[in-house]
């Protein structure tokens, strides 16, 4: 187990900046989710950490070792592939061993350490089939099991849980938390599910267009989000981001003709004049037309989602949407108020940061 | 679909007279070997026999060419071509060398060209210089050397149609180029490498000019040349046991096309869909 | 820019050093050791044996006399002969039959199917020297099978070899090497997802339609790479001579046949490596004429 240090790593193709001079360290044993929209880079940092892909320019560290223009195989690394890449022609055995073959371990041992992981993945009785003889989720075992066999500095992940259905992907999360915690390896793991970064996660790193908007807790991502972009990527639905105008003497907020509100508590530094002013939908709650304090809004849909539903409405031109915990819809009349939970609110300033 | 069944009919005729044009041709040594008087003619034997097949066994020189000679240079040619084109088109297709689309059509070119009569001379003077005159080795080496360009071409479009990520899978496995096309990348690519085994023992067996050429001494030489052991001393073959061993000759060569097909399928690329 | 490759350049050249040793010694030395020879007037007997004198272009300009280049037996019209068996027997021939079968079992995988695969896969692996007897036996002018079968029609015997010649070894190459192309093409139709023609069949399409705005752009690498191999075999190909062995009154003298003839019957090595050196050159054009053509298409 090892730290991993990224510095001002970089990799075009042409003209497609992949991976635009991002900097990142990861402790020994923490593990990592690069979370952020298809096409952001997130694999193509991964393969480089591998050694997969050689960057354009920067620096790899593991440990303190700088592994940059390494092979793979010198960097004693693992990786779960996104389509597992389960050897067609070897057992589940052989692709298990695999790693420890090269190895020149002895047979006998590489038996026994097969045995051991396949027991503790719940694949022992699957040792003598072949990959093609497995269903989705028994072939993602035996790729974790190919993945943790060897006692790698770092372990790599490419969506690994993608190919799944829902309940499989919710027991195989549940699961490799639990190998996280057990085994404690640093690892790297690449997502485009939000849900599935927040549930494994210590440290959340969201990228967009081959740079990093955010690195933080699964906590501070979602409650303080540093970026517009974080803001509107993360949660589902994302925080409500609205355009607002600023008085700073009067600490009044407007947000479009006859919408404007009372900020009860101290703006930020730069909050003044056109913002960006952000809330998550749990934080906007529905009272009655006209009740002060209240922006008036305008019905749009509602939608029930199990034991929450979802209401969007319009306030002036601007669509805003409030969650609320309820079995049912509530009776809602066309016409009411909305409240903002001031502790909870953001600003966003024209570059798109968090005013602090 | 509209006229179903006359569109059905109608191909299964053309099937059936597809059929009956590839086989026509050779059904005359359906009958006769086991016809001690045979002729040109497809004749269905009066006197069924297998005399002839005693004969040409008791034919210690015929025997010793298609069990022992044709075996070893065909076995040679096949397991070197497959093996050494594989290897080849493996570092063409993932080593991305320049040109490499270009090489492997003049290759080709070469091969059509100059494996015919005209490098008959040259190619007698290398195997003479290198001391692999009169030996299985000079024919092994000659036939391999002009079957490489079609396998490696054939083998080359297996190769890059096989998913990268298994490759990728090994290298993060600590295995070594090597280690990765011993263990992964030869196997898997199984259905190319037995084609091209196929096409290369079939034209090990079938080679007359090389080895006639390349091998002087009698008790060496193929199959394909002791035939003339069945000719008289004018010249002229005795037809029935030229049949016969001529249909021992050919079945090695058929069982392990029919082995392979059966076993494994035997296809060009497009074959390697999971 | 780097790209990792699974092989650095040095391992990929290890992988290709052994087969780059073969084929040195075994194609490209014996075409530069053709090519020098051309320029000589080297041959098995005669003074020329011992001391083979420098020419110059003496060979080539011998082959390419143009007052009697295209009498029979010569140069020109050996090369005429090969132009029309190739035609005749590869592109029509092996192409269009290989590209039939391939369609015509397209998704069929019976009996029939595998009767007709099996059959002509063993004409194609059947070793040269059994084919020649199998063919005599099969076109004898008396008692050959071809005869009997057309006398049941009552049609009249014909000595094939002597009255068609080239029909004959136009049919016997077809017929020989069919397989290549059937195989070939049957592997790139199987890899046309079905959902392509399942579309084209909902829109209305006739079969016509589906192959020709379907099928055929999709097979357009395969047919310009089939064209290409199939061609430059046929082009060099040399069994038919078990058949005719060039005659009768060198009507099918094949260039391949041709080269044989002079180099090593004649025993004129300088002139038949001339002719190899020259068949090399035409090789040459014809392989890049389709692979022009083909490129040309896929850009376009
Ligand atoms: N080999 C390549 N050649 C050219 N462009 C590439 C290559 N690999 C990736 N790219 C481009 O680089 C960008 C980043 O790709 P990458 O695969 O890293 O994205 P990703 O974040 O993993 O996306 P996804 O969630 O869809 O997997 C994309 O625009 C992609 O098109
Ligand atoms: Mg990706």
């Amino acid at each position: 187990m090892a730290s991993l240090n990224l510095t001002q790593l970089r990799r075009h193709f042409g003209t497609v900046k992949a991976v635009d001079n991002i900097d990142l360290a990861v402790n020994d044993g923490q593990f990592v989710a690069l979370l952020g929209p298809s096409g952001c880079g997130k694999t193509t940092t991964l393969r480089m950490i591998a050694g997969l892909e050689l960057p354009d320019s920067g620096e790899i560290k593991i440990g303190e070792k700088p592994v940059t223009h390494l092979p793979p195989r010198d960097r004693n690394i693992a990786m779960v592939f996104q389509d597992y890449a389960l050897y067609p022609h070897m057992t589940v055995a052989e692709n298990v061993g695999y790693p420890l073959k090269v190895r020149n371990v002895q047979a006998v041992d590489i038996r026994a350490r097969v045995n051991n992981v396949a027991e503790q993945l719940q694949i022992n009785h699957l040792l003598e089939r072949r990959p093609s003889q497995l269903s989705g989720g028994q072939q993602q075992r035996v790729a974790l099991a190919r993945a943790v066999i060897h006692k790698a500095q770092i372990t790599l992940y490419d969506e690994p849980l993608s190919n799944l259905d829902s309940k499989l992907r919710l027991e195989a999360r549940a699961f490799l938390k639990h190998l996280q915690r057990e085994v404690g390896v640093t690892s790297v793991y690449v997502t485009h599910d939000q849900a599935e970064a927040m549930a494994l996660a210590d440290l959340i790193v969201v990228m967009n267009d081959g740079k990093i908007m955010q690195v933080g807790s699964p906590k501070d991502i979602y409650q303080t989000p540093a970026n517009m972009f974080v803001a509107g990527f993360i949660g589902s639905p994302p925080m409500n981001l609205m355009a607002c105008t600023v008085d700073a003497a009067t600490r009044t907020l407007r947000f479009g003709d006859n919408l404007a509100l009372q900020w009860q508590h101290d703006l930020p530094q730069g909050a003044h004049g056109q913002v960006t002013f952000g809330i998550r939908p749990e934080y906007v709650s529905i009272r009655p037309a006209g009740e002060p304090g209240t922006l008036d809004a305008k019905l749009y849909v509602m939608q029930m989602l199990g034991s929450e539903s979802l209401i969007m409405l319009h306030v002036g031109n601007q669509l805003v949407s409030a969650r609320l915990i309820a079995d049912d819809l509530p009776e809602l009349p066309e016409r009411v108020g909305i409240a903002l939970d001031q502790k909870r609110g953001f600003f966003y300033g024209t570059d798109g940061n968090r005013l602090i | 679909m509209k006229s179903g069944w006359l569109a059905r009919v109608l191909s299964n005729i053309l099937g059936v007279a597809l059929a009956l044009f590839f086989l026509v041709p050779m059904l005359w040594f359906v009958f006769a070997p086991f016809n001690e008087h045979a002729t040109l003619s497809v004749r269905i034997p009066e006197n069924f026999t297998l005399n002839n097949f005693q004969v040409v066994f008791s034919n210690e020189t015929a025997v010793r060419s298609l069990l022992q000679n044709s075996v070893i240079i065909s076995g040679g040619v096949m397991v070197l071509t497959a093996l050494i084109a594989t290897l080849a088109a493996y570092g063409f297709s993932r080593g991305s060398l320049p040109g490499r689309e270009i090489i492997t059509y003049i290759l080709i070119l070469f091969s059509s060209v100059v494996t015919g009569t005209a490098s008959l001379v040259p190619i007698f003077v290398l195997i003479y210089n290198l001391g692999m005159f009169n030996t299985y080795q000079g024919v092994i080496l000659a036939t391999v050397g002009g079957m490489l360009p079609t396998s490696i071409f054939i083998m080359r479009d297996f190769i890059d149609g096989l998913p990268r990520s298994y490759e990728e899978a090994a290298m993060v496995s600590g295995a070594s180029p090597l280690q990765i096309f011993r263990d992964i990348v030869f196997p898997t690519l199984r259905p190319g490498v037995l084609v091209v085994a196929v096409m290369a023992f079939v034209s090990g067996w079938g080679a007359f000019l090389t080895p006639l050429i390349l091998i002087r001494n009698a008790s060496m030489r193929p199959a394909s040349i002791a035939f003339y052991q069945f000719y008289s001393d004018e010249g002229s073959p005795n037809i029935p046991l030229v049949s016969t061993y001529a249909v021992l000759y050919t079945l090695p060569a058929l069982l392990l096309y029919l082995f392979i097909n059966a076993r494994y399928g035997f296809r060009f690329f497009g074959g390697i869909k999971q | 820019m780097q790209q990792r490759t699974v092989l650095s350049r040095p391992i990929s050249l290890a992988f290709i050093s052994p087969a780059f040793i073969l084929i040195a010694l075994f194609l490209i030395y014996p075409f530069f050791s053709i090519f020098s020879m051309s320029f000589t007037n080297q041959a098995l007997t005669g003074a020329a044996a011992k001391n083979p004198q420098y020419v110059g272009l003496d060979n080539y300009a011998e082959l390419l006399d143009f007052d009697t280049w295209m009498t029979r037996g010569e140069f020109g019209s050996s090369i005429l002969i090969t132009a029309q068996f190739v035609l005749g027997s590869a592109l029509i021939g092996q192409a269009g039959l290989g590209m039939s079968i391939a369609l015509l079992f397209y998704r069929r995988n019976d009996l029939l199917r595998h009767l007709v695969y099996t059959l002509a896969i063993i004409a194609w692996i059947t070793p040269d020297v059994v084919i020649g007897f199998a063919w005599f036996a099969f076109l004898d002018p008396n008692t050959g099978t071809l005869n009997n079968i057309l006398g049941l029609f009552g049609l009249p015997a014909q000595d094939w070899l002597l009255k068609f010649p080239m029909l004959s070894i136009i049919a016997f190459n077809t017929w020989r090497g069919t397989a290549f192309s059937m195989l070939l093409f049957t592997s790139a139709l199987s890899a046309i997802s079905p959902s392509y023609l399942e579309t084209s069949q909902v829109i209305g399409a006739s079969r016509w339609q589906q192959f020709r705005d379907i099928l055929l752009p999709m097979l357009h690498t395969t047919i310009a790479t089939d064209l290409i191999l199939i061609t430059l075999w046929t082009f060099n190909t040399f069994t038919p001579y078990l058949l005719t062995g060039g005659g009768p009154g060198y009507q099918t003298e094949l260039v391949s046949i041709y080269t044989y003839r002079i180099g090593l019957q004649n025993f004129e090595f300088g002139r038949g490596s001339a002719v190899a050196v020259a068949v090399m050159l035409i090789n040459l054009v014809l392989a890049s004429v389709y692979l022009i053509v083909s490129r040309a298409r896929k850009t376009k």
